[in-house]
């Protein structure tokens, strides 16, 4: 049942809104530069962290439809009706949210990383620590969106939800991405891993409870 | 020969209130019961018992396949109703009964229409074709006549009676009397 599901969330996703993170991410690194000025040597030092803080609020935008508009149109029934999981929605709306939302943000990098006058080397380490976040920051929002899911207002609140648990992945993933952060990259991945393994638990439980 | 559905001593607690307790029945093949009752008598909880989605406070709850169609539309708005259907019938493995049971709602010639687009009574239908195309044994239809016009009831009607004849079970909730042959009752009281 998972890959008819993660098709669909990506075909959805595709249809949707897939593209507005994207735009969020670069409209972020946009700013960087106007906020703390052309100083190249300044930016290049702090490219790689503006770019995982891109990517982080670029993470809170998909939350509330990723799960909510299932709730309420009762898809969430009819796939409990026919035997799946929390855990097994939760599995299969992380991998087809991920497929919309990671290879998006990397491609959406390379014109962030010129904005941000990132060298070649620099990319190429955001790049790596940016594929192994991205799955993980996929996972909290699925998890996010099933706790919030028929709350009012749960889109805001989902994002103060996310940010906390996504804290630890930007400093890992950010040192990971600059000169020398071998040992963070290896914590970036145990993170991001941990928080893959656990979400779809979290997500299956909120899914049930939502039902009674 | 075990039946389709047996609730066995069930009762319901829902929002700090107990809607029922102490309901027993079976459905057998080709039989279908009518659960009737006033506003909030916990008709539709019964129906959602039935499909597992809830737990009963007591009492065993056997039932094996079964479709559901609710007060949800739970089809992709943006996709053609037959897209939209087939994802469902492919999670069923119904696609082979998806064909006959757009015609037996009459939304053939609406098959390529987006779901967005239907009307409301369109729609009633198109949840109605989905529980058609699933080919479980047992039906859950909730208010299924509800927003249908005269000749939708009547569609109904023979969706159920073929569904009985070829053993089927329905169990429905609604306030008014249901089309499709001899409808057993439960009665819930509030």
């Amino acid at each position: 049942m998972i890959g008819p599901l993660a098709w669909r969330e990506a075909r959805r996703a595709v249809g949707a809104a897939a593209w507005l993170p994207v735009v969020f991410f670069l409209l972020v690194a946009t700013l960087i530069p106007f906020a703390v000025g052309p100083d190249v040597r300044l930016l290049a030092r702090i490219g790689a962290g503006a770019l995982w803080v891109a990517a982080l609020t670029a993470a809170l935008l998909p939350i509330e439809r990723l799960m909510e508009p299932d709730r309420a149109d009762g898809v969430l029934d009819q796939l409990a009706l026919r035997g799946a999981s929390g855990e097994e929605i939760a599995v299969a709306k992380i991998l087809g949210h991920w497929l919309t939302f990671g290879p998006l943000l990397m491609l959406a990098s390379l014109p962030g990383a010129a904005l941000l006058g990132l060298d070649g080397d620099a990319l190429g380490r955001a790049l790596l620590t940016l594929a192994i976040g991205t799955p993980a920051l996929a996972a909290l929002a699925v998890a996010v969106a099933s706790l919030t899911a028929g709350l009012r207002g749960g889109g805001a609140l989902g994002g103060l939800l996310l940010l906390p648990f996504a804290v630890p992945l930007l400093i890992f993933g950010a040192s990971a991405a600059t000169v020398g952060g071998g040992q963070a990259l290896k914590l970036e991945a145990a993170t991001a891993l941990f928080i893959l393994v656990g979400a779809p638990f979290v997500a299956g439980a909120a899914l049930r409870a939502l039902r009674t | 020969m075990s039946p389709v559905l047996r609730f066995t001593d069930v009762a319901c607690w829902r929002g700090g209130r107990l809607l029922f307790e102490g309901v027993s029945f079976a459905l057998d093949e080709g039989e279908a019961l009518w659960v009737r009752g006033p506003n909030g008598s916990g008709k539709s909880s019964l129906i959602r018992l039935a499909a597992g989605l809830l737990s009963p406070a007591a009492g065993s709850i056997a039932s094996g396949e079964a479709a559901l169609a609710d007060e949800s539309l739970a089809l992709d708005r943006e996709q053609s109703l037959e897209r939209a259907l087939r994802f469902w019938a492919r999670l069923d493995d119904g696609t082979v009964w998806l064909e006959g049971a757009l015609q037996a709602f009459e939304l053939d010639h609406l098959a390529q229409v987006p779901v967005r687009m239907l009307s409301t009574g369109q729609a009633r239908r198109a949840r109605l074709a989905r529980v058609v195309a699933s080919g479980a044994p047992l039906w859950l239809l909730d208010e299924p006549v509800n927003g249908l016009d005269e000749r939708s009831i009547g569609l109904l009607g023979s969706a159920i009676a073929s569904h009985r004849a070829a053993g089927g079970a329905v169990l429905a909730a609604s306030h008014v009397p249901l089309p499709g042959g001899e409808w057993r009752t439960l009665e819930l009281h509030a």
